[in-house]
């Protein structure tokens, strides 16, 4: 099976830094982690390695060139291969731009049976990139992946919904995004962290794939940040005990009071 | 001194130390009995093995890296340095002295986990005093029959082989005539002593090992006859770095304790950690562990370059091995009566600590190894 992963490197706070111009992340000087749902992602692909003779795992992640260090993680949990994108020009990305230029090098990669992203990262928490990437391959997606089977050229996935799940059959090739519940991310080994220092993680720029300029980074993104705030807090609610009745006529009073109706 | 690789091994091993060692740490002292589980995932990272070479089944890794993966688990639980042993202790007398048919099988057993080695120089009469030993091989054909006794065996209770050293040469003089064996435990004649009741590091098993006309092949002979005090010597020069670094990472982990508390209790109105002599405390505290991390990392990456490092080690070890029951002590302290109660970490850690300054040679041979490298003999 030739098995890719997308994952990202994102920074490890809730406290996310905003740039006052851009809207956009400031990334500086906060530490860095591997997303953890793509980690999720990840031990997925090695599970199936594990179990599936002739399986390779590539990652794959846009970012910048601190991003080696995380790819450097998926090496030493066991990935085979890990590939950067990066290139000024794919800088402060929305998802569209993301999800193309992510695409644009799997489509160079190219004989995928599976593909696995992370359900969202914990700093944009969109949720859109995977599902994007599999529209702009023409290929089947599954999200919020619970639990896998691979059944010779097709996958059986359960898929989580907020009350329970659903059972989904899929042909390869096929998108899954993944969420915690799906697995327990393998501790990295310390041969593998050796392993991955020794090797270099190509970096594939703009030039390296065919993308138009025009159609990554910043400037190809159709969302733009107006502004990114933390919301001040709006102070406890009240909770009313009683009847029905009573409680109907309290609300309406209190509606009244503060004219709202 | 350490690249980035460095960085991501400790990453992983405070991770590790974090999720799967300090959870277990109380139980494992209480029980003396060490995880299963904890040490399944230990050799599945191979922080077990860091050291052995590729060939072996281990990573083929350096000082440094070994350095870092004691003090990370050490931190956390002291008695998690014990798995930790095939890296110096267990391992060094084969990778430094054996031959390839012995790495292949000890080794290799080591690595794959399917071995656990132990290191028999101690007997009663002969601690500091190594050239006393009494244990006897005396050569027979093919083998060599070994009679002894040898104590304080770290894995002496569990142990699938011991480095043993025996007098070839009754009659030479000092310690010329000690040679080195690898001794299987499932050998007619051997037989192990009761474990130990310690005050400190319980999780780690330790009892006398008896040789009672143990037959040794001559295969098991690790180098020459007459090599043993080397093999011995050469095996705790680089088992101090370890030592010192599990030393490191105790005081380390005592330290973090009484900076989590003192910010907490609250006395006069203020936490404590607002009070000059806390402050004064833990700044001091502070400077002295990072005078051990700087021995520590700096005899392991003489060691990775290949330069001498008896001195330097052995300033490690002395250091790190009074640091550690120096911080546990006025971490305690600081701790007040809670300090003083299992319900809180430190008093394990005050405990655990208290071993370094003694095994794998003491503060007081460290100093003459010091000494006696810098005044000559």
């Amino acid at each position: 099976m030739k098995i890719l992963v997308c994952a990202k490197q994102v920074p490890n706070t809730n406290e996310v830094k905003i740039d006052p111009v851009k809207g956009t992340l400031i990334r500086e000087g906060v530490e860095s982690i591997l997303n953890p749902d793509d980690a999720n992602a990840l031990e997925a692909a090695l599970t199936i390695k594990d179990h599936i003779e002739g399986t390779t795992v590539t990652v794959i992640s846009m970012g910048p060139p601190q991003a080696k260090e995380m790819l450097n993680e998926c090496l030493a949990m066991g990935a085979d291969n890990a590939v950067l994108l990066s290139d000024r020009a794919f800088g402060g990305a929305d998802t569209w731009a993301t999800s193309n230029t992510i695409a644009a090098a799997l489509r160079k990669i190219g004989d995928y049976d599976i593909i696995f992203a992370g359900r969202q990262a914990i700093d944009g928490d969109t949720a859109q990139v995977g599902p994007q990437i599999a529209e702009r391959l023409d290929i089947p997606q599954i999200t919020y992946v619970q639990d896998i089977k691979i059944d010779g050229r097709k996958v059986v996935v359960q898929r989580q919904l907020e009350d329970g799940y659903e059972v989904i059959e899929a042909q390869l090739p096929v998108m899954l995004t993944c969420i915690k519940e799906l697995n327990n991310p393998r501790y990295m080994t310390v041969e593998g962290i050796y392993d991955a220092y020794a090797s270099e993680i190509p970096v594939w720029g703009l030039a390296d794939l065919p993308l138009d300029e025009t159609k990554v980074g910043l400037k190809a993104s159709p969302t733009k940040v107006f502004r990114s705030f933390t919301p001040a807090p709006k102070g406890k609610g009240v909770v009313w005990k009683g009847s029905p009745k009573e409680l109907t006529g309290k609300l309406w009073e209190e509606l009244k009071e503060k004219h709202i109706i | 001194m350490l690249e980035k690789k460095h960085e991501m091994i400790r990453k992983l091993a405070r991770e590790f130390a974090e999720a799967e060692l300090a959870p277990r740490a109380a139980e494992v002292d209480e029980t003396g009995v060490y995880s299963d589980e904890a040490l399944a995932l230990i050799r599945k990272s191979k922080f077990h093995a860091v050291t052995i070479p590729r060939k072996y089944g281990g990573c083929g890794g350096d000082y440094r890296s070994a350095a870092i993966v004691m003090e990370e688990f050490s931190r956390k639980c002291a008695n998690s340095a014990t798995p930790l042993m095939p890296n110096s202790l267990s391992g060094a007398p084969l990778m430094y002295f054996g031959n390839e048919q012995q790495k292949q099988k000890y080794l290799r057993g080591m690595a794959e986990g399917t071995m656990t080695g132990a290191f028999g120089i101690t007997e009663p009469g002969a601690g500091s005093d190594t050239a006393a030993i009494a244990t006897t091989a005396d050569k027979d054909g093919d083998y060599y029959i070994l009679n002894g006794r040898k104590c304080f065996i770290t894995n002496g209770p569990i142990c699938d082989f011991i480095t043993v050293f025996a007098k070839t040469d009754v009659n030479a003089r000092g310690v010329s005539g000690i040679s080195a064996f690898i001794v299987e435990s499932g050998w007619e004649g051997f037989s192990r002593g009761k474990i130990e009741d310690k005050l400190g590091i319980r999780g780690s098993k330790t009892c006398d090992i008896i040789m009672e006309n143990v037959r040794v092949p001559k295969e098991n002979l690790l180098g020459r006859e007459g090599d043993g005090f080397k093999i011995c010597m050469a095996t705790l020069d680089s088992g101090r770095i370890t030592i010192a670094s599990q030393g490191l990472g105790i005081a380390q982990g005592a330290l973090d304790e009484a900076i989590k508390y003192t910010k907490e209790r609250i006395q006069f109105g203020k936490p404590i950690s607002k009070l000059q002599n806390t402050q004064f405390e833990i700044a001091e505290m502070s400077t002295k562990v990072e005078c051990g991390r700087l021995l520590v990392y700096q005899a392991a990456w003489m060691k990775d370059m290949g330069q001498n490092i008896t001195t330097k080690a052995a300033m490690a070890k002395y250091y790190c091995g009074d640091l550690c029951n120096d911080i546990a002590y006025r971490s305690l302290q600081l701790h007040g009566g809670y300090g003083f109660m299992k319900d809180y970490p430190i008093e394990r850690m005050y405990r655990d600590a208290r071993i370094v300054s003694i095994y794998e040679g003491t503060s007081e041979i460290q100093k003459v190894v010091i000494a006696g490298n810098i005044l000559g003999k």
